[in-house]
């Protein structure tokens, strides 16, 4: 028998997930006997084409997007800059793009590297949040100016899990000509999603973050939206990208939607219940503690919680002796010297942020784990706390 | 995540002397909040000038409260003259070494370790008197200067490893190279203006290194009656050949590494590799 401090306790799903026993299982012919390439002429070869087909239809389905709009990339960060960097040759002429103070990097590090990129100067917003980590429409609606080649706004946020309006920003960009971006990397397979109603341009996901591996990602490109690739090469992906396809995890990925879709209910039901469980276990257990993010406009699966007068890394570090795995916004975890970048535009205070940790859960998590993890974090936090010399407890 | 030695996961998951000494002869509390790591450092000091006991509380991650942990280990049984003679490599080596961007860790176990033997005596440290010259991190042109002596700090991302100094909003790069100018060259030791490595194309690169060769290296060959010319350069590979007196020399391996590689390096490219055509 085994109990649950045997194995590893993973609530950093934000980060990475599990790959799922059906995805493996449905990847594995094409990574033996399968292996003929997409493109070729022969049955061999066409069989697996096939198969590519399927799953773009799958992922199609699960966005509630044509299959003819989905292009599969490496990554979300490949997805990221070919979305961007399209709009930007689509319209020379337009020099002002519009983000978010609390992007990831694969979004926040390109607009603040426009110039490097692209040769060009361009004019970047970026979107200030409140306290919650909301945006101010009214400060969105002002910086959309004609000159405005496109708008790049998270959907859910992968630090905090906050929800932006995107359906709404999109729609605003959409009236005045503009276009319109959103890496829904941390949306999708979490919350629904239905393209087909809404008035994106292009929209980024990548693989392992919804139990598909690593290295496989995708971009949406509605109808009729112009695209210039940003892989120029042989006519996989219709010419929008080119590179031999990355077969098994495609295949793997179209499975993940299937799945995805299966479980959207217990996502947003059985994961959002331990979410909250775990949640308020620790606000409640743990004095000076205190949750970071809008508690209602957020991702199911997603908290983030500060613990005042301790430092991150030295708290994942407890937690990993218990194999309790998480991530924090410290600044000592990230190899730079300060602390999240989300947390800091929230305007957290310091004290809180060095202390942040992210629990981000999915399906395969179980309560027995929740009650382990709210029954170990009170002593890990007070036996630092104790060594803390802010804290006068 | 960090490759952290047996050393300082030892320390940090069971630290010795945690705690705050009760009217304590010396105290040292350096660090804040908002910076992410702080340490207060209590000493008891008997009539001997003989450190007795050491307790601290630190706020921060595992490398820092392993440094406090250690360093308390060190001192007790030290004179406070000893004990002013630790440095901040003496508290990395006693964990077995620290990852180098957590050298800062050891930096601050030195500081309060000061600050406490300062106060027990009396005195104000020189060191809070400098100007500041990283406001993210409240750090003084003193202690750059110090720290770059002290652990012969080459370049300006050494500085901020061990001491945070330009790591917040990097505002102060400029004066921080400036100051490891000054203070190495005051040391008189090897010149710093280290050539950042950069993406440079291979033409670039070949002029450069024929420049670099023209001016700086073949007048000193020349007078010793050798030469020297450049066969090709293949990535980071430059192949040369020597000329003249240099060709017999016995010393010529020495030259070429010692010499023009160092050269090269220094004013092209951090990553060159020099190569006597075979």
């Amino acid at each position: 028998m085994t109990t649950v401090n045997e194995k590893v306790i993973y609530m950093d799903n934000n980060a990475t997930s599990m790959v799922a026993p059906e995805v493996v299982e449905a990847m594995m012919p094409y990574l033996t006997e399968a292996y003929g390439n997409p493109s070729s002429m022969h049955t061999f070869g066409g069989q697996v084409g096939a198969a590519v087909k399927t799953a773009r239809q799958k992922v199609a389905t699960l966005l509630g997007a044509e299959p003819e709009e989905i292009t599969f990339t490496s990554c979300g960060t490949e997805s990221d800059s070919s979305a961007i960097l399209s709009a930007l040759r689509t319209y020379p002429e337009k020099r002002h793009v519009i983000t978010t103070r609390v992007e990831h990097p694969a979004v926040k590090s390109l607009c603040e590297n426009l110039e490097t990129v692209t040769g060009h100067k361009y004019k970047v917003t970026r979107l200030k949040v409140d306290s919650e980590g909301m945006l101010d429409m009214a400060e969105y609606e002002e910086a959309l100016t004609e000159d405005t080649a496109i708008v790049s706004v998270m959907w859910a946020n992968n630090e905090t899990g906050v929800i932006f309006p995107v359906e709404e920003m999109a729609r605003m960009a959409r009236q005045r000509g503009i276009l319109f971006h959103t890496d829904a990397v941390q949306a999708v397979g979490k919350i629904p999603i239905n393209l087909k109603e809404l008035d994106f341009d292009f929209l980024s996901l990548s693989g392992h973050k919804l139990h598909a591996p690593k290295g496989v990602g995708v971009l949406y490109i509605k109808r009729g939206t112009l695209f210039v690739p940003f892989l120029t090469g042989g006519h996989q992906e219709t010419g929008r990208r080119g590179g031999t396809e990355n077969v098994a995890s495609i295949i793997g990925l179209g499975r993940a939607c299937d799945l995805a879709a299966e479980k959207m209910a217990e996502e947003n039901g059985r994961v959002k219940m331990l979410r909250d469980k775990l949640e308020e276990g620790l606000l409640s257990r743990i004095p000076k503690s205190m949750l970071n993010g809008h508690k209602e406009s957020r991702l199911p699966n997603t908290a983030n919680i500060s613990f005042e007068y301790v430092e991150g890394e030295a708290i994942l570090l407890h937690m990993n002796r218990h194999r309790i795995c998480a991530s924090s916004g410290s600044a000592c975890t990230s190899g730079s010297l300060e602390p999240s970048h989300v947390l800091r535009a929230m305007g957290v205070p310091f004290t809180a942020a060095h202390g942040s940790i992210r629990f981000s859960l999915s399906v395969y998590n179980t309560e027995e784990e929740v009650d382990f993890v709210v029954e170990k974090m009170p002593d890990i936090i007070e036996s630092l706390r104790n060594m803390s010399p802010f804290w006068k407890g | 995540m960090w490759e952290y030695t047996d050393k300082v996961q030892q320390h940090f998951l069971n630290p010795h002397n945690v705690g705050e000494i009760d009217k304590p002869s010396g105290t040292g509390d350096v660090g804040s909040l908002a910076c992410g790591d702080a340490l207060k450092l209590t000493l008891k000091i008997d009539s001997d000038d003989i450190i007795t006991d050491a307790k601290f509380k630190t706020f921060g991650c595992a490398s820092a409260i392993a440094s406090s942990s250690v360093l308390t280990q060190m001192v007790v049984g030290m004179s406070v003259d000893e004990a002013a003679k630790i440095t901040n490599q003496d508290i990395a080596d006693a964990l077995g070494g620290l990852p180098k961007e957590k050298m800062h860790c050891s930096v601050m176990g030195r500081e309060a370790l000061e600050a406490a033997i300062a106060d027990y005596r009396g005195l104000v440290l020189p060191m809070a008197e400098g100007e500041v010259v990283c406001e993210c991190f409240g750090v003084t042109d003193l202690e750059i200067i110090r720290t770059i002596k002290e652990s012969s700090l080459r370049s300006v991302e050494e500085i901020t490893n061990f001491t945070k100094a330009g790591g917040g909003c990097g505002k102060c790069e400029d004066k921080l190279r400036e100051l490891l100018q000054k203070t190495v060259s005051t040391t008189a030791e090897l010149p710093v203006v280290k050539v950042k490595s950069k993406r440079m194309t291979s033409l670039q690169k070949i002029k450069k290194i024929e420049e670099v060769l023209e001016r700086e290296i073949r007048p000193g060959l020349r007078k010793d009656g050798g030469d020297i010319e450049l066969v090709d350069v293949d990535g980071d590979f430059v192949i040369v050949s020597l000329r003249g007196a240099c060709k017999s020399c016995h010393k010529s391996q020495t030259t070429i590494k010692e010499y023009v590689e160092k050269k090269l390096r220094e004013l092209v490219l951090e990553s060159l590799i020099v190569e006597e055509e075979i």
